[in-house]
């Protein structure tokens, strides 16, 4: 039998990121193709209460990475006992969330076994004609799709060493351990019909001191509060907005919903808005009920950071604008007459 | 202060993007090219850093010829020096592209001295690896961390800020080191008439990159399975304010 997937459960001190509960979904459905078992590794002690989870996704094995200088995160170190779990346990997959920290996991544990790493893998095809490990993978933030093949690690054929440089050859092999992560959001995550044998083990890292170098050291916490990626309303503006000040009444019609404004890049370069307001592609991805997008052209990278909303409603003097014709629902209009009288006809409601 | 920064040149489409016959790139045909946006960011921290700590910043990429245009950019911003690895134009995998230019900072650095700081961008805006800069500051073996919005420099230690959900989290890495940038860590400015000027000047260092491919291997691209919506139009001025309330009462974000 093959390897298994070993899935890198991230979290904050203990605390699981919901990307995390994607990725052992995504790795579970990918071990029952390939027949293997799901394993799962938490990285530092304050990860051993994950057990739990990772046993009721699926997992049969949960190895738990201890080491005195895992106590916060730290993408040197964590990269470095991902690559010592591949020596020790040669899985088929490493899979990781397609989050921050995920990738640059990933790309460090990448970089010290000197083999391929593919980052937000939308769908998994191994055993592709001739061997090969095929992936679909996210390009330009989603706005398109990528088929690639990847290499696992030590399959150089140029050099044939262990830790040989992926192929020359123009295809992904199928030996050696696959470094994946999942895009955020391409799956939903779902428990296992039947949880894993979720046996904990521990394994003790070796980490030589100067990984400390990449440790956090000190955090500033942000007053609780919606923000842009979690609002249940955002009301965005474009160009069309025209001043800083013309923000205003959207930042009414926000505060009446309970929301709040997002901009587009044009708004932001122009300096009306700060970059945190930035939905797009560079910006932030939201997924509010209702995403009310004024005067905004609805370019491709805004559009992949919008388009997880539930329902858009594009208000644009252009009918033809690429917000309108992708959006449920459109007013075509002025926005700085159609946003007052949207507020207006609330207040007039909420009145009586 | 030596600062070195890694951009990419991207084409930039607008409201759709359509793919070359052969499935293997972007059609272009039709496309102005800018600097990837991260990195557009990199280059004004870099030029902002030496505004304040002296020193000088140079750019490097590797890229088709045509990347001269994005090296001048940089240079119209402030930026002095500026280095293109040349390639055909075929976009190259992380792991090759990370070998070449780890091979020409060395070169560099041979010659020059060691660079205080090198910037990448988090992620290239068009094959969004995520891995360039990890990989070349392993190969350098000096610290790095990604996600970076807020650069300070004092006594040899850079202090870089990265927001997540909750917050800030806050590094600091002793240099030489390495960052990986993100947009809104500064407004770029625009370049000036005599910025622009001076850019002409500039000294563009070739190198002819070389390195063996890695293993991640294009087959082809593929638009995104489009989800068909149909536009309900809910009506045309202010006058449509009120089937837009009525909206917001359906869908019970009124409340
Ligand atoms: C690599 C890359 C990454 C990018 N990332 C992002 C990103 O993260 N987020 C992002 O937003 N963009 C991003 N962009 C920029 C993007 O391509 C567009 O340039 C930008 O989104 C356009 O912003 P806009 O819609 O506000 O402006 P415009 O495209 O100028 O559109 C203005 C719209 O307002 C309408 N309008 C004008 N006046 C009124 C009025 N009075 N009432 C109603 N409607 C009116 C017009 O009809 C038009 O549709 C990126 C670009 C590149 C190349």
């Amino acid at each position: 039998m093959s390897g298994a997937v070993l899935v890198v459960l991230e979290h904050d001190r203990g605390t699981i990121a919901p990307a995390a509960l994607e990725a052992l979904t995504a790795g579970r459905a990918l071990a029952a193709q390939l027949g293997t078992t799901l394993e799962a590794l938490t990285v530092g002690s304050n990860g051993d209460s994950l057990v739990a989870d990772a046993e009721s996704f699926g997992a049969d094995v949960i190895h738990q990475a201890h080491h005195a200088l895992l106590t916060d995160y730290n993408p040197e170190a964590w990269g470095e006992v991902v690559a010592q779990m591949i020596t020790a346990t040669q899985p088929a997959v490493v899979l990781a969330t397609g989050t921050d920290r995920g990738n640059e996991v990933l790309a460090q544990a990448a970089a010290r076994c000197d083999s391929a790493f593919v980052a937000n893998c939308l769908t998994f095809e191994p055993g592709q004609p001739g061997g090969t490990f095929g992936v679909t993978r996210v390009r330009w933030g989603g706005s398109l799709i990528e088929r690639a093949t990847v290499a696992g690690t030590g399959t150089g054929t140029g050099t044939g060493t262990a830790t040989g440089t992926g192929t020359g050859t123009g295809t992904g092999t199928g030996t050696g351990t696959k470094l994946l992560t999942i895009a955020h959001h391409a799956v939903d995550a779902s428990p296992a019909a039947n949880p894993g044998a979720g046996t904990a083990t521990v394994f003790e890292a070796r980490l030589d001191p100067s990984v400390a170098r990449t440790m956090i050291v000190a955090r500033v916490e942000r007053p609780a509060g919606v923000t842009l990626a979690t609002a249940p309303v955002v009301v965005g503006g474009g160009r069309g907005v025209g001043s800083a000040d013309g923000f205003a009444p959207l930042q009414s019609l926000a505060d009446l919903l309970g929301g709040v404004v997002g901009c587009s890049r044009a708004v932001t370069n122009l300096g009306w808005r700060n970059h945190t307001d930035q939905v797009g592609q560079t910006g932030t991805r939201i997924a509010p009920d209702i995403y009310i997008a004024c005067g905004i052209s609805g370019a491709i990278q805004h559009w992949v950071g919008a388009m997880a909303s539930k329902k858009i409603l594009a208000i644009n003097t252009d009918p033809q604008a690429n917000m309108v014709t992708k959006s449920d629902y459109a007013v075509i209009g002025d926005l700085h007459q159609v946003i007052p009288a949207i507020t207006a006809e609330i207040e007039r409601r909420r009145a009586t | 202060m030596r600062i070195l920064v890694c951009v990419k040149r991207v084409p930039a489409p607008g409201s759709r993007i359509s793919i070359t016959a052969d499935g293997l790139a972007v059609d272009t045909a039709f496309l102005g090219f800018t600097t990837s946006p991260h990195e557009e960011c990199a280059v004004e921290a870099a030029v902002q850093l030496v505004e304040a700590h002296g020193g000088s910043a140079t750019v490097l990429t590797l890229g088709p010829a045509e990347a001269e245009e994005q090296l001048r950019y940089a240079a119209s911003v402030g930026v002095s020096n500026a280095v293109l690895l040349a390639t055909d134009g075929a976009d190259w995998d992380p792991q090759r592209t990370a070998a070449a230019i780890t091979a020409a900072i060395t070169a560099i650095e041979d010659r020059d001295g060691v660079f205080d700081l090198i910037l990448f961008g988090n992620e290239s805006a068009d094959s969004g690896g995520f891995q360039v800069g990890v990989r070349v500051a392993r190969h350098l073996d000096r610290p790095i961390v990604n996600g970076i919005k807020g650069i300070s420099i004092a006594d040899g230690i850079a202090t870089l800020e990265r927001p997540t959900d909750a917050g800030q989290e806050v590094y600091e890495l002793t240099m030489p080191a390495v960052a990986g940038v993100k947009e809104g860590i500064n407004l770029p400015r625009y370049p000036t008439l005599k910025g622009r000027l001076a850019s002409k000047k500039v000294q563009i260092a070739i190198i002819e990159p070389s390195a063996k491919p890695g293993g991640q291997v294009l087959v082809r691209l593929e638009p995104p399975a489009e989800l068909t919506t149909s536009t309900t139009m809910l009506g045309n001025g202010p006058d449509a304010a009120a089937a837009v309330v009525d909206l917001l009462e359906e869908l019970g974000v009124l409340r």
